[in-house]
Formats: structure tokens, sequence, C-alpha cells
């Protein structure tokens, strides 16, 4: 069926896509890629073993999206940062140490779906057959997941809204086609998730 | 609590009533998930069972947890461990802190 992951024998899964669901998938991914920004690959001639210990920044990103991508890992969410000085300390720490790490993961997967759809693109003439190995299942579920974080904060998506106004904006409202990817990204998501399951 | 070494500085600026909220040394620390309204709920289930190894019926009632209750903790263990444990939170887009629990 197409817009649903369908569980493949033996491992992976497959998807039916159109030209059009092809290439909004593709510049989302990139656009994903665009937001967490360049790897820190080691400048010409530069030992590449210090790019391994090259520290992450410590504080939190101001864009919302990447703060909701890259959160603090002590302290309330809801808490004023400036509140508990330790907690700050703690968390920017941590930042240092981990977020690298955790946006080249995020990169990661992003180009893991770039890649897995210009393979397909190449292939076919419009649409295709996705299908995907059990380890590009894994890039694709971070990077619908991440792409869904992102879009979910620019639309500043709250639990209230599967009863709100959100889903049933107009077609003039100039977020419709955000919401309509967003819906679109959560059913890819879905169903993908459902071939995953031990 | 005779045998636990208070350290010097915390004997001194703790006033009696406030004494019991110290964490001891040997208090452990646990990584919390906190709801959010992007993630999907099948999602978190599954985050729980393939990170953590939880069996489904634990996985799914800590989703819901999370997701009616606005937090759950999800593991514990030492700091390093606790840290470990959100940064694959993270990893996988859920939104995790670690603290020491309060008794």
């Amino acid at each position: 069926m197409a817009g649903q992951f369908e569980a493949l024998p033996g491992g992976g899964a497959a998807v039916a896509l159109d030209e059009v669901e092809i290439s909004i998938l593709r510049s989302l991914a990139v656009q994903l890629l665009e937001l967490i920004g360049p790897g820190d690959e080691p400048a010409e001639g530069a030992d590449p073993l210090a790019a391994l210990f090259a520290e992450g920044p410590s504080e939190p990103p101001s864009d919302p999206a990447l703060a909701r991508l890259f959160p603090d890992a002590y302290g309330e969410p809801e808490a004023d940062r400036g509140e508990d000085g330790e907690l700050r300390e703690f968390s920017a720490e941590f930042r240092r140490f981990t977020e690298n790490d955790l946006r080249a993961r995020k990169r990661d997967d992003a180009l893991a779906v770039v890649r897995n759809l210009d393979a397909l693109t190449a292939a076919g003439e419009g649409g295709a057959i996705l299908k995907l190995t059990a380890e590009d299942s894994l890039h694709w579920l971070g990077a619908l997941n991440d792409l869904r974080l992102t879009i979910g904060t620019r639309l500043e998506v709250t639990d209230d809204d599967e009863t709100g106004d959100l889903y049933r904006l107009p077609d003039s409202d100039p977020r419709k086609p955000m919401v309509m990817a967003y819906l679109w990204l959560g059913a890819l998501q879905e169903t993908l998730v459902e071939t995953l399951m031990p | 609590m005779g045998g636990v070494t208070v350290p010097l500085e915390i004997e001194q600026t703790q006033s009696a009533e406030e004494t019991f909220a110290v964490p001891e040394p040997d208090v452990p620390w646990v990584t919390i998930v906190h709801n959010d309204p992007v993630n999907l709920m099948s999602y978190v289930t599954y985050v729980f069972q393939a990170y953590f190894g939880y069996p489904k019926d634990k996985a799914h009632k800590l989703m819901l947890d999370v997701h009616h209750k606005g937090r759950a903790v999800v593991s514990s263990g030492t700091r390093e461990e606790m840290e470990r444990d959100v940064q694959a939170m993270h990893g996988y887009g859920l939104w995790a802190t670690l603290s020491q629990e309060r008794q």
C-alpha cells in the first residue's frame, strides 16, 4: 500500500513512493542535514586523531528545533536554567563530551535517507518501491523521528493539537503544507516502527 | 546513618532540617524520560524495548507513564551508567535527563 512500510521477509522494510514523495523526502532530509550542520572534518595536514578528542559546545543551541534535538541532560525541562549553577555546569560538561557524537549520528541517519532515495531515483522512472536493509531501516527510523521533532517544534505542536485546530487548517493557511508533511512522516514512521517491533 | 562519611563542607553548611535532603554518596541515579507531544507512543515503546531490552508489557507501561504522568524513571544505576542511558535516549530523540534519586 502506498505510503506505508511493510516488513520484508528476512529483515528490512519496503514502501512504495511516488516521484513527488521522493522529492519531498529528499528535500526534508537535506534541510535536516543543513540544520544539524557539517561535521568537524580535520583540516588538511592536521592530525586526524585530534577530531576524536575535539570537545563539543557547552551551551545549548539557540534554535528551538536544534535545542530539542540536543537537549540538556541535567535539570527539569521547564526550569529556568539560571537557577541552578551546578546542574547547568553538569549539562555543559555532558554536552562537551557527547554533542559531537550525537550530531554525527543524526547526520549519518539523514545521509542514509538521501543516499537510499538517490539510488532509487537513478533506478526508476517516476514512482518506485524503496527497499531498506535492516540497518537502513534504523537510519530511516532515526531520521524520520528527527524530522518530526524539527517540524513539530517549528509548528509548536502540543498534546492538545489532536483535538485542536492544527490538523484542521484551511488550505489557505501557510502552515498547511508543513502540517501535511508532519502527518505523512508520522504515518511513515508509525508503519516503519511496526516492522521493527520484536 | 553511622558509617557514612559526610564531607566536611556539607556538614558545616546544612542546618538540621535540611540534612535529610543531602544526597548520600550511594543513592542511585535515575534516567527520566519526559513527555513530549511529537514522539509516537509506538516509537517510545519500541525504544524502551530495543535499548533497555525491556519486555513489551513493561515498555508499554513506561511509555504510558511518560504520556499520562509527564515523566517516567526508565533506569537506575551509577551516574556514569545513567549518562550513557541519557545519551542513548537523546540519540533516539527522546527527551531524557538524569538526576540523583531523592529519598
